[in-house]
Parts: C-alpha cells; sequence; structure tokens
C-alpha cells in the first residue's frame, strides 16, 4: 500500500528531475528525505506496478519520427483475430477497444512520418477494414499530471 | 554537436539506453554514460539540448493510472467550430485533470469529433463529472460530445525506437 510519502514521491516527481551529478539526491533534498530513501522508495513503486517507468519520456514527432492514432469499425466476431493482426505491427505502440461504434483505437509509432502511410495500409490489407487516420493537428499540452 | 533541430547518433543511443528507464542508483547519468562509453558531461549536455529541443518532454515519475485504482479512462471528444478550435484546446488542456488534449481532423460523415481529451477516474461517475466541468468550459463551442470508455487494453508497449 502507498503511504503519504509514496504520494507526495508521485505528485511532486512527474517531471522535473534534474540532471546533475546526483539528481535523486537533489530531489531528495525537494522532498525532504534521504537519497537513499528516495531510491529505496522509487524501487518499491516500480516493483510493484505503481510506477510504470522512472525517467524520460520522449516527444516521438520530435524525434522525426511519425505519429497517430487510428481506429477501425471492427465486426466483435472478428475483434479478437484483428486485433491480433493489428498488434503484431511493432509500430503500434497501444491498442486499446473502446466502447463505441468505432470499437479499436491504436497508436502508430514510425521512425519516418512516411511509415505510417505503409503501416495503416498494410492493416487495411490484412484485415479488409477501413482504417481512420486522426494525426493530431495540434497538441494543447499544459503539463500532464497526476494527483494521488 | 549537430544542429539544434536534428538528433543524431548518439543521442539516438542515449535514448534507446534511457527509454525503459534511469537507472537507480546515486549517479544514473554516470551509469549511462559507462554503459555507452561515452563522457558523462557529453550524456548530460545532450540531455539538456534534448530537453529544450522538446525531444525529452520531461523526466520523472510515470504512474500506472490503472494500479493508482484510475480504473476508469475516457476519451472525450468534441465538435468544435474550426475558428473557436484554439482557445477551446488551451482552456481545456489547461485543466489539471485532462491528461492529454488534442486537435485531431474530423472524418465526415462518420466521425464529426476534432477535440479529444483524455480523462482518467476511479469510476465512470468521476470521469462524467469532470466531462460535465468540461462540457461547462466549452459552452456553445462544442456542438456535441461522446465519451468513449476503454474496455480492454490490447496492447501497450509504449513508443520505442525500433532500428
Amino acid at each position: 500500500m502507498m503511504d503519504g510519502l509514496d504520494r507526495k514521491i508521485i505528485n511532486q516527481l512527474q517531471g522535473g528531475f534534474p540532471v546533475c551529478e546526483r539528481p535523486y539526491a537533489e530531489a531528495a533534498l525537494m522532498l525532504g528525505i534521504s537519497e537513499n530513501n528516495l531510491i529505496e522508495r522509487l524501487d518499491a513503486l516500480l516493483a510493484n506496478g505503481v510506477l510504470s517507468r522512472f525517467g524520460p519520456m520522449f516527444h516521438a514527432e520530435q524525434m522525426g519520427g511519425g505519429l497517430t492514432l487510428a481506429a477501425i469499425t471492427v465486426p466483435d466476431e472478428r475483434f479478437d483475430d484483428v486485433a491480433e493482426m493489428v498488434n503484431s505491427h511493432v509500430e503500434v505502440a497501444h491498442n486499446y477497444a473502446r466502447d463505441h461504434k468505432l470499437n479499436m483505437w491504436f497508436v502508430v509509432a514510425t521512425e519516418t512520418p512516411e511509415r505510417i502511410f505503409e503501416v495503416i495500409s498494410d492493416i487495411e490489407a490484412e484485415t479488409g477494414l477501413d482504417v481512420i487516420n486522426m494525426p493530431k493537428q495540434e497538441e494543447y499540452y499544459i503539463g500532464l499530471r497526476l494527483d494521488v | 554537436m549537430t544542429d539544434r533541430k536534428t538528433i543524431d547518433e548518439t543521442d539516438r543511443l542515449i535514448i534507446k539506453a534511457s527509454q525503459a528507464g534511469l537507472a537507480l542508483d546515486p549517479r544514473p547519468y554516470h551509469v549511462l554514460a559507462e554503459v555507452l562509453d561515452l563522457d558523462v558531461d557529453d550524456v548530460m549536455a545532450r540531455f539538456f539540448r534534448l530537453l529544450d529541443m522538446g525531444v525529452i518532454r520531461r523526466i520523472g515519475a510515470v504512474p500506472n493510472h490503472y494500479r493508482l485504482g484510475y480504473h476508469a479512462n475516457g476519451m472525450s471528444v468534441w465538435d468544435v467550430d474550426d475558428q473557436d478550435m484554439s482557445d477551446a484546446g488551451n482552456a481545456v488542456g489547461a485543466l489539471d485533470f485532462v491528461s492529454h488534449c488534442y486537435h485531431r481532423s474530423r472524418h465526415l460523415p462518420d466521425w464529426p469529433y476534432n477535440l479529444f481529451a483524455m480523462v482518467h477516474g476511479l469510476d465512470r461517475a468521476e470521469v462524467e463529472d469532470k466531462v460535465a466541468v468540461i462540457e461547462d468550459l466549452l459552452g456553445p463551442r462544442a456542438k456535441a460530445h461522446e465519451i468513449l470508455y476503454s474496455t480492454r487494453i490490447l496492447k501497450k508497449t509504449g513508443l520505442r525506437l525500433v532500428a
């Protein structure tokens, strides 16, 4: 179970982790705990899955790659087969079932922007279904932060 | 160093070696430098540059919403007049409970929605309360909206450089 210190760590360390020789020591100072204590807490939070990762979060397009959100209306009886076909592409990073007529939503991340269109047409050819491609036009990003 | 707008092979090595996470070692950037046989000052300088370029959004803890009890994941989608999009998007993106907010293209006639705002909640009732806040905020700027709840995670590997 998480305690107050775990919550404080999660709330305060969702960004701004320093780049310096002893970053855990510097972050620990702001939290009023020791470097060792912070490292142990993070280790436990990662081990029990409360944190999925601790480190840098990258912005795919800024690396020169392609990124899009795509969706398919999949007939119920074909849902699992189509999920398998879509997921078999290494470029598919996330895939979610959602309760809508458009019931399969996935993120495609590629090394080059052009590759997005190849992956999408491959998926259309394999599944025989239309893929709706919804690349972002703009991101309204203030600061991803979850209060726990 | 290459020009400020591109990343080079060394940057890519650093990204690949750190995308699963930083070492839980008192000197994580030194560990990275050692693994890659680079100078630690170069590694740290590249981190600053990648942050500055926006290639790294931020460095820190990535919480698992589901594991924290946020079992309801609602993608709220809105049909917003094009001329209002920028104001509407900035207003919705500024809400602290909206984790992602994007303007995406409509696909008429099937898909009239062009503003996407991701909302997490302990249950669907909480998501609906939060979506009601967005509805108030957008007012007449939004003609219609829906919430698409995720019912199953089919794949989640995160964004990875594969080459």
